[in-house]
Protein backbone atom coordinates (compact mmCIF):
# COMPACT_ATOMS: atom_id res chain seq x y z
CA UNK A 1 0.00 0.00 0.00
CA UNK A 2 1.44 3.38 -0.96
CA UNK A 3 1.65 6.17 1.57
CA UNK A 4 1.57 9.69 0.18
CA UNK A 5 2.99 12.74 1.92
CA UNK A 6 2.80 16.30 0.59
CA UNK A 7 5.53 18.66 1.74
CA UNK A 8 4.76 22.38 1.42
CA UNK A 9 8.12 24.09 1.96
CA UNK A 10 10.16 26.64 0.02
CA UNK A 11 13.73 25.75 1.01
CA UNK A 12 15.06 23.39 -1.71
CA UNK A 13 17.72 21.77 0.47
CA UNK A 14 15.31 21.07 3.31
CA UNK A 15 12.92 19.55 0.74
CA UNK A 16 15.70 17.37 -0.57
CA UNK A 17 16.64 16.08 2.87
CA UNK A 18 13.06 15.33 3.97
CA UNK A 19 12.31 13.73 0.62
CA UNK A 20 15.30 11.43 1.05
CA UNK A 21 14.41 10.38 4.58
CA UNK A 22 10.73 9.70 3.87
CA UNK A 23 11.36 8.02 0.49
CA UNK A 24 13.70 5.50 2.09
CA UNK A 25 10.89 4.60 4.44
CA UNK A 26 8.58 3.83 1.55
CA UNK A 27 6.73 7.15 1.34
CA UNK A 28 5.84 8.69 -1.94
CA UNK A 29 6.86 12.32 -1.47
CA UNK A 30 5.28 15.21 -3.35
CA UNK A 31 6.43 18.78 -2.86
CA UNK A 32 4.94 22.21 -3.33
CA UNK A 33 6.88 25.48 -2.98
CA UNK A 34 4.34 28.25 -3.29
CA UNK A 35 2.04 29.25 -0.42
CA UNK A 36 -0.47 31.04 -2.64
CA UNK A 37 -1.41 27.94 -4.66
CA UNK A 38 -0.92 25.31 -1.94
CA UNK A 39 -4.58 25.02 -0.88
CA UNK A 40 -5.75 24.16 -4.42
CA UNK A 41 -3.12 21.48 -4.67
CA UNK A 42 -4.00 19.94 -1.27
CA UNK A 43 -7.75 19.98 -1.86
CA UNK A 44 -7.45 18.60 -5.39
CA UNK A 45 -5.64 15.46 -4.19
CA UNK A 46 -5.44 15.20 -0.40
CA UNK A 47 -2.33 13.26 0.72
CA UNK A 48 -2.22 10.87 3.67
CA UNK A 49 -0.13 13.34 5.64
CA UNK A 50 0.60 17.03 5.05
CA UNK A 51 3.89 18.59 6.21
CA UNK A 52 3.36 22.36 6.21
CA UNK A 53 5.94 25.12 6.73
CA UNK A 54 4.78 28.37 8.36
CA UNK A 55 6.93 30.91 6.49
CA UNK A 56 6.02 30.52 2.83
CA UNK A 57 6.05 32.91 -0.09
CA UNK A 58 2.58 34.08 -1.13
CA UNK A 59 0.58 32.86 1.84
CA UNK A 60 1.47 31.85 5.39
CA UNK A 61 1.19 28.28 6.61
CA UNK A 62 -1.37 29.38 9.20
CA UNK A 63 -3.68 30.78 6.53
CA UNK A 64 -3.34 27.59 4.51
CA UNK A 65 -4.16 25.50 7.58
CA UNK A 66 -7.23 27.63 8.34
CA UNK A 67 -8.53 27.15 4.80
CA UNK A 68 -8.07 23.41 4.60
CA UNK A 69 -9.71 22.95 7.99
CA UNK A 70 -12.73 24.87 6.67
CA UNK A 71 -13.05 22.49 3.70
CA UNK A 72 -14.92 19.24 4.59
CA UNK A 73 -12.70 17.23 2.24
CA UNK A 74 -9.58 18.09 4.21
CA UNK A 75 -10.99 19.00 7.64
CA UNK A 76 -9.54 15.86 9.20
CA UNK A 77 -6.30 15.66 7.24
CA UNK A 78 -3.29 14.96 9.52
CA UNK A 79 -1.05 18.06 9.41
CA UNK A 80 2.47 18.45 10.77
CA UNK A 81 3.39 22.13 11.08
CA UNK A 82 7.04 23.17 10.72
CA UNK A 83 8.15 26.55 11.94
CA UNK A 84 11.40 28.40 12.30
CA UNK A 85 10.16 30.52 15.13
CA UNK A 86 10.13 29.81 18.85
CA UNK A 87 7.54 27.92 20.80
CA UNK A 88 5.19 30.55 22.20
CA UNK A 89 2.89 32.38 19.84
CA UNK A 90 3.33 30.14 16.83
CA UNK A 91 2.49 27.00 18.74
CA UNK A 92 -0.62 28.70 20.07
CA UNK A 93 -1.69 29.70 16.56
CA UNK A 94 -0.98 26.23 15.17
CA UNK A 95 -3.15 24.69 17.88
CA UNK A 96 -5.94 27.19 17.40
CA UNK A 97 -6.08 26.60 13.65
CA UNK A 98 -6.10 22.83 14.12
CA UNK A 99 -2.63 21.47 13.41
CA UNK A 100 -2.38 17.77 14.34
CA UNK A 101 1.21 18.19 15.42
CA UNK A 102 3.87 20.85 15.63
CA UNK A 103 7.65 20.77 15.17
CA UNK A 104 10.26 23.54 15.40
CA UNK A 105 13.23 23.93 13.10
CA UNK A 106 15.92 22.74 13.22
CA UNK A 107 14.44 19.27 13.67
CA UNK A 108 16.00 15.80 13.88
CA UNK A 109 15.40 13.57 10.86
CA UNK A 110 14.32 10.62 12.98
CA UNK A 111 11.77 12.80 14.72
CA UNK A 112 10.18 13.85 11.43
CA UNK A 113 9.98 10.28 10.23
CA UNK A 114 8.50 9.05 13.51
CA UNK A 115 5.89 11.81 13.59
CA UNK A 116 4.81 11.41 9.97
CA UNK A 117 4.34 7.67 10.48
CA UNK A 118 2.43 8.21 13.70
CA UNK A 119 0.14 10.68 11.94
CA UNK A 120 -0.53 8.12 9.22
CA UNK A 121 -1.56 5.44 11.71
CA UNK A 122 -3.84 7.91 13.47
CA UNK A 123 -1.81 8.05 16.66
CA UNK A 124 -2.29 11.81 16.94
CA UNK A 125 -5.79 13.14 17.18
CA UNK A 126 -6.41 16.72 16.27
CA UNK A 127 -4.91 18.95 18.88
CA UNK B 1 -1.96 94.51 35.07
CA UNK B 2 0.97 94.82 32.74
CA UNK B 3 2.32 91.69 31.13
CA UNK B 4 4.64 89.97 33.52
CA UNK B 5 8.26 89.69 32.63
CA UNK B 6 11.29 88.56 34.47
CA UNK B 7 13.35 91.65 33.72
CA UNK B 8 12.38 93.22 37.04
CA UNK B 9 13.31 90.15 39.06
CA UNK B 10 16.67 90.06 37.35
CA UNK B 11 17.33 93.72 38.10
CA UNK B 12 16.45 93.14 41.75
CA UNK B 13 18.62 90.04 41.93
CA UNK B 14 21.59 91.79 40.35
CA UNK B 15 21.15 94.91 42.49
CA UNK B 16 21.07 92.89 45.72
CA UNK B 17 24.08 90.93 44.55
CA UNK B 18 26.20 94.03 44.07
CA UNK B 19 24.82 95.46 47.34
CA UNK B 20 23.14 98.61 46.04
CA UNK B 21 20.18 100.30 47.66
CA UNK B 22 17.01 100.64 45.63
CA UNK B 23 16.86 104.39 46.26
CA UNK B 24 20.47 104.81 45.22
CA UNK B 25 19.99 103.01 41.90
CA UNK B 26 16.74 104.86 41.22
CA UNK B 27 18.48 108.18 41.70
CA UNK B 28 21.36 107.18 39.45
CA UNK B 29 19.03 106.44 36.53
CA UNK B 30 16.68 109.31 37.21
CA UNK B 31 13.49 107.60 38.37
CA UNK B 32 11.68 107.49 41.68
CA UNK B 33 12.43 104.65 44.12
CA UNK B 34 8.78 103.61 44.15
CA UNK B 35 8.77 103.32 40.35
CA UNK B 36 11.90 101.19 40.47
CA UNK B 37 10.20 99.09 43.14
CA UNK B 38 7.27 98.47 40.77
CA UNK B 39 9.70 97.53 38.00
CA UNK B 40 11.59 95.16 40.27
CA UNK B 41 8.36 93.39 41.12
CA UNK B 42 7.60 92.96 37.46
CA UNK B 43 4.61 95.28 37.65
CA UNK B 44 5.84 97.77 35.09
CA UNK B 45 7.31 97.08 31.69
CA UNK B 46 10.69 98.52 31.04
CA UNK B 47 12.65 99.02 27.87
CA UNK B 48 15.01 101.04 25.74
CA UNK B 49 17.13 103.67 27.38
CA UNK B 50 16.13 102.92 30.97
CA UNK B 51 17.21 99.33 30.75
CA UNK B 52 20.55 100.35 29.23
CA UNK B 53 21.08 102.87 32.05
CA UNK B 54 20.25 100.34 34.76
CA UNK B 55 22.46 97.72 33.10
CA UNK B 56 25.34 100.20 33.01
CA UNK B 57 24.85 101.06 36.65
CA UNK B 58 24.76 97.39 37.60
CA UNK B 59 27.75 96.56 35.41
CA UNK B 60 26.02 94.01 33.16
CA UNK B 61 25.04 93.75 29.50
CA UNK B 62 21.46 94.94 28.92
CA UNK B 63 20.76 91.55 27.34
CA UNK B 64 21.48 89.89 30.66
CA UNK B 65 18.52 91.75 32.12
CA UNK B 66 16.07 91.33 29.26
CA UNK B 67 14.38 88.15 28.23
CA UNK B 68 15.80 85.63 25.85
CA UNK B 69 17.97 83.33 27.84
CA UNK B 70 15.00 82.19 29.92
CA UNK B 71 12.53 81.79 27.08
CA UNK B 72 13.62 78.24 26.31
CA UNK B 73 13.68 77.43 30.01
CA UNK B 74 10.11 78.68 30.46
CA UNK B 75 8.92 76.67 27.46
CA UNK B 76 10.49 73.49 28.77
CA UNK B 77 8.99 73.98 32.22
CA UNK B 78 5.54 74.71 30.78
CA UNK B 79 5.74 71.48 28.83
CA UNK B 80 6.77 69.63 31.96
CA UNK B 81 3.86 71.12 33.89
CA UNK B 82 1.35 69.95 31.31
CA UNK B 83 1.46 66.40 32.60
CA UNK B 84 1.06 67.29 36.22
CA UNK B 85 -2.11 68.63 37.82
CA UNK B 86 -0.37 70.31 40.76
CA UNK B 87 2.15 72.08 38.57
CA UNK B 88 -0.54 73.17 36.10
CA UNK B 89 -2.33 74.90 38.95
CA UNK B 90 0.85 76.77 39.79
CA UNK B 91 1.63 77.71 36.19
CA UNK B 92 0.72 81.37 36.75
CA UNK B 93 3.61 81.54 39.20
CA UNK B 94 6.12 79.91 36.87
CA UNK B 95 7.94 83.15 36.09
CA UNK B 96 8.22 83.97 39.75
CA UNK B 97 9.71 80.52 40.35
CA UNK B 98 12.25 80.90 37.55
CA UNK B 99 13.08 84.40 38.73
CA UNK B 100 13.63 83.44 42.34
CA UNK B 101 15.25 80.04 41.89
CA UNK B 102 17.05 80.09 38.52
CA UNK B 103 19.36 77.24 39.52
CA UNK B 104 16.58 74.92 40.64
CA UNK B 105 14.55 75.83 37.58
CA UNK B 106 17.41 74.98 35.25
CA UNK B 107 18.00 71.70 37.05
CA UNK B 108 14.32 70.82 36.72
CA UNK B 109 14.31 71.70 33.03
CA UNK B 110 17.46 69.71 32.34
CA UNK B 111 16.16 66.72 34.25
CA UNK B 112 12.90 66.89 32.36
CA UNK B 113 14.76 67.17 29.01
CA UNK B 114 16.91 64.20 29.88
CA UNK B 115 13.90 62.13 30.91
CA UNK B 116 12.17 62.95 27.63
CA UNK B 117 15.25 62.01 25.63
CA UNK B 118 15.63 58.74 27.53
CA UNK B 119 11.95 57.87 27.13
CA UNK B 120 12.38 58.43 23.41
CA UNK B 121 15.46 56.18 23.34
CA UNK B 122 13.61 53.44 25.17
CA UNK B 123 10.78 53.70 22.69
CA UNK B 124 13.14 53.45 19.73
CA UNK B 125 14.99 50.51 21.24
CA UNK B 126 11.92 48.53 22.20
CA UNK B 127 10.48 49.23 18.78
CA UNK B 128 13.64 47.86 17.27
CA UNK B 129 13.47 44.69 19.33
CA UNK B 130 9.86 43.87 18.59
CA UNK B 131 9.29 45.08 15.07
CA UNK B 132 12.72 44.98 13.54
CA UNK B 133 12.12 43.36 10.14
CA UNK B 134 15.81 42.91 9.50
CA UNK B 135 16.41 41.08 12.76
CA UNK B 136 13.49 38.72 12.26
CA UNK B 137 14.36 38.08 8.60
CA UNK B 138 18.01 37.29 9.45
CA UNK B 139 17.03 34.97 12.28
CA UNK B 140 14.67 33.13 9.98
CA UNK B 141 17.44 32.80 7.41
CA UNK B 142 19.86 31.44 10.00
CA UNK B 143 17.37 28.86 11.29
CA UNK B 144 16.42 27.73 7.78
CA UNK B 145 20.03 27.12 6.79
CA UNK B 146 20.82 25.40 10.08
CA UNK B 147 17.79 23.13 9.54
CA UNK B 148 18.96 22.14 6.07
CA UNK B 149 22.53 21.57 7.28
CA UNK B 150 21.49 19.51 10.29
CA UNK B 151 19.14 17.35 8.28
CA UNK B 152 21.58 16.82 5.44
CA UNK B 153 24.52 16.15 7.75
CA UNK B 154 22.66 13.49 9.69
CA UNK B 155 21.64 11.77 6.47
CA UNK B 156 25.31 11.65 5.42
CA UNK B 157 26.40 10.45 8.85
CA UNK B 158 23.68 7.88 9.46
CA UNK B 159 22.98 6.35 6.04
CA UNK B 160 25.53 3.62 5.46
CA UNK B 161 24.50 2.37 2.04
CA UNK B 162 24.00 5.82 0.50
CA UNK B 163 24.12 5.99 -3.27
CA UNK B 164 27.27 7.90 -4.46
CA UNK B 165 25.15 10.19 -6.58
CA UNK B 166 22.96 11.14 -3.61
CA UNK B 167 26.01 11.48 -1.39
CA UNK B 168 27.62 13.99 -3.79
CA UNK B 169 24.40 15.88 -4.03
CA UNK B 170 24.09 16.17 -0.25
CA UNK B 171 27.70 17.27 0.02
CA UNK B 172 27.00 20.00 -2.49
CA UNK B 173 23.90 21.07 -0.56
CA UNK B 174 25.91 21.18 2.67
CA UNK B 175 28.57 23.39 1.09
CA UNK B 176 25.92 25.66 -0.34
CA UNK B 177 23.98 25.99 2.91
CA UNK B 178 27.04 26.53 5.07
CA UNK B 179 28.20 29.38 2.80
CA UNK B 180 24.75 30.91 3.14
CA UNK B 181 24.84 30.45 6.91
CA UNK B 182 28.24 32.14 7.17
CA UNK B 183 26.91 35.07 5.22
CA UNK B 184 23.71 35.56 7.17
CA UNK B 185 25.49 35.08 10.51
CA UNK B 186 28.00 37.72 9.52
CA UNK B 187 25.26 40.17 8.53
CA UNK B 188 23.51 39.53 11.81
CA UNK B 189 26.65 40.12 13.87
CA UNK B 190 27.39 43.31 11.97
CA UNK B 191 23.87 44.52 12.57
CA UNK B 192 23.87 43.74 16.30
CA UNK B 193 27.29 45.30 16.63
CA UNK B 194 26.03 48.51 15.13
CA UNK B 195 22.89 48.50 17.21
CA UNK B 196 24.84 48.20 20.43
CA UNK B 197 27.38 50.83 19.50
CA UNK B 198 24.70 53.37 18.75
CA UNK B 199 24.51 55.81 21.59
CA UNK B 200 21.28 56.04 23.50
CA UNK B 201 21.15 59.80 23.15
CA UNK B 202 21.24 59.65 19.38
CA UNK B 203 19.04 56.71 18.67
CA UNK B 204 17.99 57.34 15.08
CA UNK B 205 20.34 57.98 12.17
CA UNK B 206 18.64 61.35 11.60
CA UNK B 207 19.40 62.42 15.17
CA UNK B 208 22.97 61.24 14.87
CA UNK B 209 23.37 63.37 11.75
CA UNK B 210 21.64 66.36 13.37
CA UNK B 211 23.95 66.23 16.38
CA UNK B 212 27.02 66.07 14.18
CA UNK B 213 25.93 68.96 11.96
CA UNK B 214 25.14 71.05 15.02
CA UNK B 215 28.55 70.33 16.52
CA UNK B 216 30.20 71.27 13.23
CA UNK B 217 28.33 74.58 13.13
CA UNK B 218 26.82 73.49 9.80
CA UNK B 219 30.04 74.60 8.11
CA UNK B 220 32.83 72.40 6.74
CA UNK B 221 36.05 74.27 6.01
CA UNK B 222 37.57 71.07 4.57
CA UNK B 223 35.05 71.16 1.76
CA UNK B 224 35.63 74.85 1.00
CA UNK B 225 39.26 74.44 -0.07
CA UNK B 226 40.44 74.50 -3.67
CA UNK B 227 40.98 70.75 -3.47
CA UNK B 228 38.14 69.71 -1.19
CA UNK B 229 38.33 66.59 0.92
CA UNK B 230 36.37 63.45 0.03
CA UNK B 231 33.05 63.47 1.96
CA UNK B 232 33.53 59.81 2.92
CA UNK B 233 36.93 60.58 4.47
CA UNK B 234 35.48 63.44 6.45
CA UNK B 235 32.63 61.29 7.72
CA UNK B 236 34.99 58.46 8.64
CA UNK B 237 37.03 60.85 10.79
CA UNK B 238 34.02 62.03 12.77
CA UNK B 239 33.37 60.57 16.16
CA UNK B 240 29.71 61.50 16.22
CA UNK B 241 28.71 59.46 13.16
CA UNK B 242 28.73 55.83 14.24
CA UNK B 243 26.01 53.86 12.51
CA UNK B 244 26.35 53.09 8.83
CA UNK B 245 22.89 54.51 8.16
CA UNK B 246 23.89 57.89 9.60
CA UNK B 247 27.18 57.57 7.73
CA UNK B 248 25.39 57.17 4.41
CA UNK B 249 23.16 60.18 5.20
CA UNK B 250 26.18 62.26 6.20
CA UNK B 251 28.07 61.37 3.00
CA UNK B 252 25.10 62.33 0.87
CA UNK B 253 24.73 65.60 2.79
CA UNK B 254 28.42 66.46 2.38
CA UNK B 255 28.46 65.47 -1.28
CA UNK B 256 25.72 67.97 -1.90
CA UNK B 257 27.53 70.52 0.30
CA UNK B 258 30.70 70.11 -1.76
CA UNK B 259 28.82 70.56 -5.00
CA UNK B 260 27.13 73.70 -3.63
CA UNK B 261 30.54 75.02 -2.53
CA UNK B 262 31.90 74.36 -6.01
CA UNK B 263 29.09 76.30 -7.67
CA UNK B 264 29.08 79.06 -5.05
CA UNK B 265 32.64 79.56 -3.74
CA UNK B 266 32.63 80.88 -0.19
CA UNK B 267 34.33 84.28 -0.62
CA UNK B 268 32.42 85.23 -3.76
CA UNK B 269 29.14 83.97 -2.36
CA UNK B 270 29.53 85.77 0.92
CA UNK B 271 30.28 89.03 -0.88
CA UNK B 272 27.35 88.63 -3.25
CA UNK B 273 25.05 87.63 -0.38
CA UNK B 274 25.90 90.72 1.62
CA UNK B 275 25.70 92.97 -1.44
CA UNK B 276 22.25 91.65 -2.36
CA UNK B 277 20.99 91.91 1.22
CA UNK B 278 20.62 88.13 1.32
CA UNK B 279 18.21 87.94 -1.59
CA UNK B 280 18.03 84.29 -2.67
CA UNK B 281 16.60 85.04 -6.11
CA UNK B 282 19.44 87.44 -6.95
CA UNK B 283 22.00 84.88 -5.75
CA UNK B 284 20.37 82.08 -7.73
CA UNK B 285 20.60 84.19 -10.88
CA UNK B 286 24.15 85.33 -10.14
CA UNK B 287 25.48 81.78 -9.59
CA UNK B 288 23.12 80.03 -11.99
CA UNK B 289 21.79 77.54 -9.44
CA UNK B 290 18.33 76.78 -8.07
CA UNK B 291 16.81 78.45 -5.02
CA UNK B 292 17.16 75.43 -2.74
CA UNK B 293 20.89 75.32 -3.40
CA UNK B 294 21.14 79.02 -2.49
CA UNK B 295 19.21 78.36 0.74
CA UNK B 296 21.60 75.57 1.68
CA UNK B 297 24.61 77.70 0.87
CA UNK B 298 23.32 80.64 2.90
CA UNK B 299 22.70 78.40 5.89
CA UNK B 300 26.29 77.14 5.68
CA UNK B 301 27.74 80.66 6.01
CA UNK B 302 29.51 80.90 9.38
CA UNK B 303 27.85 83.24 11.85
CA UNK B 304 30.98 85.32 12.42
CA UNK B 305 31.22 86.13 8.72
CA UNK B 306 27.71 87.47 8.23
CA UNK B 307 26.90 88.75 11.70
CA UNK B 308 23.98 86.49 12.48
CA UNK B 309 22.87 82.89 12.31
CA UNK B 310 20.82 81.98 9.24
CA UNK B 311 18.42 79.08 9.82
CA UNK B 312 17.22 76.40 7.43
CA UNK B 313 14.67 73.66 7.67
CA UNK B 314 13.85 71.08 5.00
CA UNK B 315 11.11 68.50 4.71
CA UNK B 316 10.14 65.70 2.36
CA UNK B 317 6.79 65.14 0.67
CA UNK B 318 5.26 63.78 3.88
CA UNK B 319 6.13 66.98 5.75
CA UNK B 320 8.69 65.15 7.88
CA UNK B 321 11.59 67.43 8.78
CA UNK B 322 14.76 66.10 7.19
CA UNK B 323 17.12 68.95 8.02
CA UNK B 324 17.09 71.38 10.93
CA UNK B 325 19.34 74.32 11.53
CA UNK B 326 17.67 76.37 14.26
CA UNK B 327 18.26 80.05 14.92
CA UNK B 328 17.93 81.81 18.22
CA UNK B 329 14.28 82.74 18.71
CA UNK B 330 12.99 80.28 16.11
CA UNK B 331 13.15 76.89 17.84
CA UNK B 332 12.49 73.81 15.70
CA UNK B 333 10.63 70.83 17.15
CA UNK B 334 12.79 67.78 17.72
CA UNK B 335 10.29 64.96 17.95
CA UNK B 336 6.85 66.43 17.42
CA UNK B 337 5.44 67.75 14.16
CA UNK B 338 5.99 71.39 13.27
CA UNK B 339 3.58 74.32 12.95
CA UNK B 340 1.29 73.84 9.94
CA UNK B 341 1.40 77.55 9.18
CA UNK B 342 5.09 77.58 8.33
CA UNK B 343 5.72 78.94 4.82
CA UNK B 344 7.62 75.66 4.35
CA UNK B 345 4.32 73.80 4.14
CA UNK B 346 2.71 76.48 2.02
CA UNK B 347 5.56 75.91 -0.44
CA UNK B 348 5.19 72.13 -0.17
CA UNK B 349 1.57 72.35 -1.29
CA UNK B 350 2.51 74.40 -4.34
CA UNK B 351 5.70 72.97 -5.82
CA UNK B 352 7.88 75.40 -7.75
CA UNK B 353 6.04 78.48 -6.44
CA UNK B 354 8.41 80.43 -4.17
CA UNK B 355 7.02 81.93 -0.97
CA UNK B 356 8.37 84.91 0.97
CA UNK B 357 6.76 85.97 4.24
CA UNK B 358 7.63 88.00 7.27
CA UNK B 359 6.78 85.76 10.16
CA UNK B 360 6.44 86.31 13.87
CA UNK B 361 6.97 83.58 16.44
CA UNK B 362 4.45 83.46 19.23
CA UNK B 363 5.49 83.85 22.81
CA UNK B 364 6.27 86.53 25.29
CA UNK B 365 8.88 88.31 23.22
CA UNK B 366 7.66 87.90 19.67
CA UNK B 367 10.54 87.87 17.22
CA UNK B 368 10.34 88.49 13.53
CA UNK B 369 12.06 86.61 10.77
CA UNK B 370 11.97 86.77 7.01
CA UNK B 371 11.16 83.32 5.67
CA UNK B 372 11.84 82.21 2.12
CA UNK B 373 10.46 78.85 1.07
CA UNK B 374 10.33 76.78 -2.09
CA UNK B 375 9.48 73.19 -2.98
CA UNK B 376 11.35 71.50 -5.78
CA UNK B 377 10.16 68.20 -7.30
CA UNK B 378 12.62 65.74 -8.78
CA UNK B 379 12.44 62.45 -10.70
CA UNK B 380 15.40 60.46 -9.37
CA UNK B 381 13.97 57.20 -10.75
CA UNK B 382 13.36 58.56 -14.24
CA UNK B 383 10.46 60.18 -16.00
CA UNK B 384 7.92 57.51 -15.08
CA UNK B 385 9.26 56.99 -11.57
CA UNK B 386 7.67 58.56 -8.50
CA UNK B 387 7.99 62.32 -8.11
CA UNK B 388 10.05 63.16 -5.04
CA UNK B 389 9.34 66.45 -3.31
CA UNK B 390 11.72 68.41 -1.14
CA UNK B 391 10.76 71.72 0.40
CA UNK B 392 13.15 74.09 2.12
CA UNK B 393 12.61 77.20 4.22
CA UNK B 394 15.33 79.76 4.87
CA UNK B 395 14.98 81.63 8.15
CA UNK B 396 16.59 85.05 7.93
CA UNK B 397 16.89 87.01 11.18
CA UNK B 398 15.43 90.51 11.19
CA UNK B 399 18.83 92.21 11.33
CA UNK B 400 19.96 90.70 8.03
CA UNK B 401 16.78 91.23 6.05
CA UNK B 402 16.25 94.46 4.16
CA UNK B 403 12.76 93.78 2.89
CA UNK B 404 10.07 96.21 4.13
CA UNK B 405 8.13 94.75 7.02
CA UNK B 406 4.35 94.58 6.80
CA UNK B 407 2.20 95.86 9.60
CA UNK B 408 0.87 92.41 10.32
CA UNK B 409 3.36 89.58 9.75
CA UNK B 410 2.26 85.96 9.51
CA UNK B 411 1.91 84.69 13.06
CA UNK B 412 3.15 81.19 13.61
CA UNK B 413 4.66 78.90 16.21
CA UNK B 414 6.97 75.96 16.72
CA UNK B 415 4.55 73.17 17.42
CA UNK B 416 0.89 73.25 18.51
CA UNK B 417 1.49 71.83 21.95
CA UNK B 418 3.70 74.66 23.14
CA UNK B 419 2.15 77.43 21.06
CA UNK B 420 0.33 80.21 22.91
CA UNK B 421 -1.95 81.20 20.01
CA UNK B 422 -5.14 79.68 21.40
CA UNK B 423 -7.40 80.85 18.60
CA UNK B 424 -5.19 79.59 15.76
CA UNK B 425 -7.29 78.30 12.87
CA UNK B 426 -4.76 75.63 11.94
CA UNK B 427 -4.47 74.21 15.44
CA UNK B 428 -4.03 70.42 15.57
CA UNK B 429 -4.21 69.84 19.31
CA UNK B 430 -4.89 72.04 22.33
CA UNK B 431 -1.96 73.99 23.64
CA UNK B 432 -0.64 73.49 27.10
CA UNK B 433 0.03 77.22 27.18
CA UNK B 434 -3.35 78.57 26.08
CA UNK B 435 -4.76 78.86 29.57
CA UNK B 436 -1.71 80.67 30.87
CA UNK B 437 -2.03 83.61 28.50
Amino acid sequence: MSKRVLLVEDEPNIIEAIRFILSRDGWSVETHLDGATAVDRIVAAPPDVLVLDVMLPGKSGFDILKEIRADPATAALPVLMLTAKGQGRDRELAERYGASCFMTKPFANAEVLKTVNALKSGAFGRV
Amino acid sequence: MARTSLTGSRIRERRTMVGRKQADLARAVGISPSYLNLIEHNRRRIGGKLIRDIARELGVEPAALTEGAEAALLTTLREAAANDAGATEELPRLEEFVGRFPGWARLLAETRQRATDLAHSVEVLSDRMTHDPFLSASLHEVISTVTAIRSTASILAETRDIDPEWRDRFHRNMAEESARLAESAEALVRYLDEASSTEFTASTPQEELDTWLRESGFHFADLERALPMEPATLVKRSEAIRSSAAGAMAVSHLTRYRKDAEHMPLAAFQEAATASAFDPAALAARFDVNLTAVFRRMASLPKDRVGAEIGLVCCDGSGTLTFRKPVDGFPLPRYSAACPLWPLYQALSRPMAPVRRWVELGGRNPRRFLAYAVCQPSQPAGFDGPQVLEAAMLILPQELAQVPEPEQPLELGTSCRICPRAACAARREPSIMAEVF
